[in-house]
């Protein structure tokens, strides 16, 4: 590394431009012009389809349901924004989701680091059988029946807590933060605690936690996400619709097309399907500007969780 | 360093201790002989193994005596294993049973292998298969090139806005939930309202109803995974590339190799670890994956395609409720699955010396 930028660095600090043009060879500069395009090329394929989801949701229903807008909003409208947040269904699967994704994320970090930990320690007795044990668990499943008659016997069919328990330990968010206390956390804060008397419940909490923060932070923002985006568990143990969450809701309204349609006329029942059309594109966005929008400032946290799992992954 | 101490090894089997002299004494089954050993690296392993064997309890007593802590810990996580993994994992014998709520399990009476034989002279079984087979394949290969392309231009480019903007846009669909990636999907791909129709009219070509044709539902199905992960997958590649050593580039840029020679020659060997490990991984969980989507891309007009084990088990089981079938499907699923991930593994291991475990 050090190499490197002392090389780079100091040449070209008089005259940067001029510098790097001289260093790189001409066939050079004609492969990173194609480098540019392609990487302008695979931009415009993940932008294109989000900038005419957002520009269609704000235009009217009319110009939506004729399909005359691309990348730019038609006659601007935000009648379906004002549809959607007024959306008591909508409403009711956001509250829901925040709860999930809370409640959640708090006891899947908990447990995750209550099982990590010890795994971490080369004193803990038998835990290359235990995680054997857990990534056998990836490799197999008993499969969806026979995990819900569980979830049956347990009582926690319909209620709140099947989609909190379940799935709330991930093996390799496990295995991330394994990986991060192993390596991350010196021994000799061990040894100094101990000399002080701590337990090793009190080293966990008032050394090894504090030094985890990004650690936490990483585990929080996997769990959550995984919670907000998630439906197949409340498809399955889920029938009470004040429990769904947000993307019960979506699906029930985006692809299955489920709304209290009340028309009497033709004219009427026009209006409400161009309405209905148009109100889909500003529900992704409402549903997905969350997450979008906290995204740009956990990328990097979430990136490096990403990377300490792939190091030993 | 191993090969040739097992290899020269071996002859040597029948003869004990007496030639402890040599290096190649290094052989477990004789410690008597570790009273005249000097070889270092023979003599270590020799003296570690019967002590270690004699302890292992004490070790357990002593670790447990000093951090009983640590045991408490786990005892919520450990029992979150039992019940929600290896409990189903037990509650699976119901597919070699005609399972009844009554009886629950365990009681009901079993049928041996009826419900496999059933499922396997279904007509649909043939059309399961092939549909399962040929989307995750098709989806393993077409994830798989793509990430690495990305991540190599996007290290090939110097640091600035453009490289942070693709690398924000192009990681940002992750985050986006399946069902609204399937909706946005639907919407972009509509006969009537679609952009890609739109543009398509404007080439002079009829519109196309993408959804209700199966044989684009493969198409759909892969293209839009890809189109959300490949930032994400980049990261991990971007990782990897960031972790050669610069040494290797600048010795090749001293010897006068372009970018691209640098890039085969330097980059891909330096992610191929990486590489195969996301691979066996894909191809391992190729038949696990796919419920959420396919089950959201379905109509009935593309079922020919669109049909798959995961989305089959859900509706036999909990439509149906024909539990004992179900678990049979998915039973059957979960043991190829296994069977593949150690088929490539063990394939990986072979071509690259690398695999999952070690």
């Amino acid at each position: 590394m050090s190499t490197l930028t002392t090389s780079e660095v100091s040449a070209p600090r008089r005259k940067p431009a001029a510098a790097k043009k001289v260093r790189e060879p001409f066939r050079d500069r004609v492969f990173l012009v194609v480098v540019t395009i392609m990487l302008t090329v695979l931009l415009a394929l993940v932008l294109l389809p989000l900038i005419y989801i957002v520009a269609s949701s704000f235009s009217s229903a009319s110009a939506v349901s004729a399909g005359r807008v691309t990348f730019w909003p038609v006659e601007f409208s935000l009648r379906a924004y004002e549809e959607a947040l007024t959306n008591p269904q909508l409403l009711r699967g956001y509250y829901n989701s925040l709860i999930y994704a809370t409640a959640g994320t708090l006891i899947s970090v908990t447990l995750t680091v209550a099982i990590a930990y010890p795994l971490s320690r080369k004193t803990f007795f038998g835990r290359n059988v235990l995680m054997t044990g857990l990534i056998f668990t990836m490799l197999f499943s008993g499969g969806v029946i026979p995990t819900y008659l569980v979830i049956q016997d347990l009582g926690m069919l319909n209620t709140r807590w099947a989609l909190l328990i379940p799935n709330a330990i991930g093996v390799w968010q496990v295995i991330i933060a394994r990986t991060f206390f192993a390596n991350s956390i010196p021994d000799d804060l061990y040894e100094a605690a101990m000399i002080d008397g701590a337990s090793e419940l009190r080293y966990l909490w008032s050394v090894v936690l504090p030094l985890s923060k990004p650690l936490l932070a990483v585990l929080a923002l996997m769990y959550a996400i995984f919670q907000w985006n998630t439906y197949f568990d409340a498809l399955i143990y889920l029938k009470d619709p004040d429990l769904y969450p947000l993307q019960i809701v979506l699906r029930n309204m985006l692809i299955l097309n489920q709304r209290g349609v009340g028309a009497t006329d033709a004219a009427q029942l026009l209006e409400q399907q161009q309405l209905a059309n148009v109100l889909k594109y500003a529900l992704i966005v409402v549903s997905s500007l969350p997450v979008l929008l906290i995204y740009p400032f956990i990328a990097r946290h979430f990136t490096k969780g990403v990377m300490v799992g792939a190091v030993k992954g | 360093m191993r090969s040739p101490l097992r290899t020269t090894g071996q002859p040597d089997d029948a003869p004990p201790g007496p030639q402890a002299g040599t290096a190649m004494d290094g052989q477990r089954p004789n410690p008597p002989a570790g009273t005249t050993e000097p070889p270092a690296r023979s003599g270590g392993r020799r003296n570690a193994t019967p002590y270690r064997r004699r302890s292992r309890w004490a070790e357990a007593q002593r670790s447990w005596r000093r951090h009983w802590q640590l045991y408490l810990l786990v005892i919520v996580p450990v029992a979150y294993f039992v019940i929600f993994k290896y409990i189903p994992i037990s509650n699976a014998v119901i597919a070699f049973k005609d399972y009844n709520v009554i009886q629950g399990p365990w009681g009901s009476d079993w049928v041996g292998f009826k419900n496999f034989e059933l499922f396997f002279s279904n007509p649909v079984f043939g059309t399961l298969l092939k549909n399962t087979f040929i989307l995750a394949f098709y989806l393993v290969l077409a994830s798989f090139p793509i990430p690495i392309l990305l991540a190599i231009g996007l290290n090939e480019i110097r640091d600035g806005w453009f490289k942070r903007t693709v690398q924000m846009v192009t990681y940002a669909p992750y985050f986006i939930s399946t069902v609204v990636v399937v909706s946005m999907t639907i919407l972009v791909l509509s006969p009537r309202i679609g952009i890609v129709n739109d543009g398509l009219g404007v080439l002079g070509i009829p519109p196309v109803d993408f959804l209700g044709d199966p044989d684009y539902f493969r198409h759909i199905y892969v293209w839009s995974d890809v189109w959300q992960t490949a930032g994400y997958s980049a990261v991990i590649y971007m990782a990897a590339l960031a972790g050669i050593d610069p040494a290797l580039h600048e010795a090749a840029k001293i010897d006068g190799a372009s970018r691209l020679q640098r890039i085969r020659n330097v980059d891909l060997p330096g992610i191929m670890p990486t590489a195969v490990i996301i691979l066996v991984l894909g191809v391992g969980n190729m038949m696990a994956i796919g419920f959420e989507k396919a089950y959201l891309l379905q109509n009935f007009l593309n079922l020919g395609q669109s049909e798959i084990i995961p989305t089959y088990v859900y509706k036999t089981g909990l439509i149906n409720a024909d539990f004992s079938m179900a678990t049979a499907v998915g039973l059957f699923n979960s043991v190829v699955n296994l069977c593949l991930l150690l088929f490539v593994n063990f394939a990986a291991k072979r071509i690259t010396g690398k695999g999952l475990w070690g």
